[in-house]
């Protein structure tokens, strides 16, 4: 039953395989494709991951937080999008959660992540 | 109607391949077995007879068994007749042969889906028949939130009108949802993956018809 769901989500989550691996508090830069009229230029947003929903199903989605001129900026990528063109991992972070909402609400040294060696 | 009859397996989304993301319901469809041919001669309309699923023989009646010997084939647990199959059909359904679910759809089609809805239970009319209710939750308002309003008026009528809308048992009804999208078609598997959703519980039954 679920297995053919599962077969089903096989097909489309090939596109997760050439991705590395990364986990919430690593530091991403994501290559978005973004159509403008009918050219397509590819965008990159850097930041730390804070979090990955639904892993495993065709409806993952993780969202990366960056400060963006003083603001705070999270973008939510679906993870098997055809719009991703490219994850690229920077840093590995050492988090004790898997969802980091509470560098929502900090700024400079207190938002800093602990890398891992 | 072209059809074929199959089981609800679930939801997941696929996207396409601008990067736009589709919701969709993945049905186990198929192979039906065509049961019986009706034609204008013998029962005054053409129709042909699919048959689904399989059922143990102690479960099944004698007269049904004799009728799926017929066609030469086991009992089946699900039985529906779609009249007047194309004529692009006619090779194709025949009494006893296999029906899959790539011979009747192909990916891009618009096809409709009949299944029995979810069963609610007990709705009151707000749920049931989309009634407002009472509108604000002030102004001296204070336990008629959800209520019916007036009906029947006073001395001119003094009674509900019958067919007046009301609350009562809500779902498990006959629901056809028409136009949905044949996204992808797995015939290994006996799969189809259309968009939106479609009525019914997991494991239901479900009509596929164009």
């Amino acid at each position: 039953m679920a297995d053919l769901i599962k077969l089903v989500e096989q097909e489309y989550a090939k596109v997760r395989e050439k991705f590395p691996a990364f986990k919430p508090g690593d530091t991403i830069n994501v290559h978005v494709k973004i159509k403008e009229g009918n050219k397509e230029r590819v965008q990159q947003f850097q930041g730390t991951v804070i979090q990955r929903k639904s892993p495993g199903t065709n409806g993952e989605s993780f969202t990366v937080r960056k400060i963006s001129n003083g603001v705070g900026v999270e973008r939510i990528f679906p993870i098997v999008s055809p719009t991703i063109d490219k994850i690229e991992l920077i840093k590995e972070g050492k988090v004790r959660r898997a969802k980091l909402y509470y560098l929502k609400g900090r700024q400079g040294k207190a938002a800093r992540i602990k890398e891992k060696i | 109607m072209p059809g074929i009859i199959g089981k609800k397996i679930g939801m997941t989304s696929v996207f396409s391949p601008d990067g736009e993301s589709i919701a969709c319901t993945v049905i186990e469809a198929g192979p039906c077995v065509v049961t019986q041919v009706k034609n204008e001669e013998t029962d005054g309309y053409r129709a042909v007879q699919l048959a689904f699923g399989e059922k143990k023989e102690k479960n099944t009646s004698k007269a049904a068994i004799g009728h799926f010997k017929k066609a030469n084939t086991t009992p089946k647990r699900n039985v529906a007749e779609f009249r007047d199959f194309r004529k692009e059909f006619d090779g194709l359904v025949e009494l006893g042969k296999e029906i899959r679910v790539q011979d009747v759809f192909v990916e891009g089609d618009f096809i409709d889906a009949i299944g029995t809805s979810k069963g609610k239970g007990f709705q009151g009319v707000v749920k049931r028949h989309n009634f407002a209710g009472v509108g604000g939750q002030t102004h001296g308002q204070h336990n008629r939130l959800r209520a019916p309003g007036s009906m029947g008026n006073a001395s001119f009528a003094s009674r509900v009108p019958k067919g007046k809308r009301l609350g009562g048992r809500m779902g498990t009804d006959r629901v056809k949802l028409a136009n949905l999208k044949v996204v992808k078609i797995l015939p290994e598997q006996n799969v189809i993956i259309v968009s939106g959703s479609v009525p019914g519980a997991k494991n239901a039954t479900v009509i596929l018809q164009k």
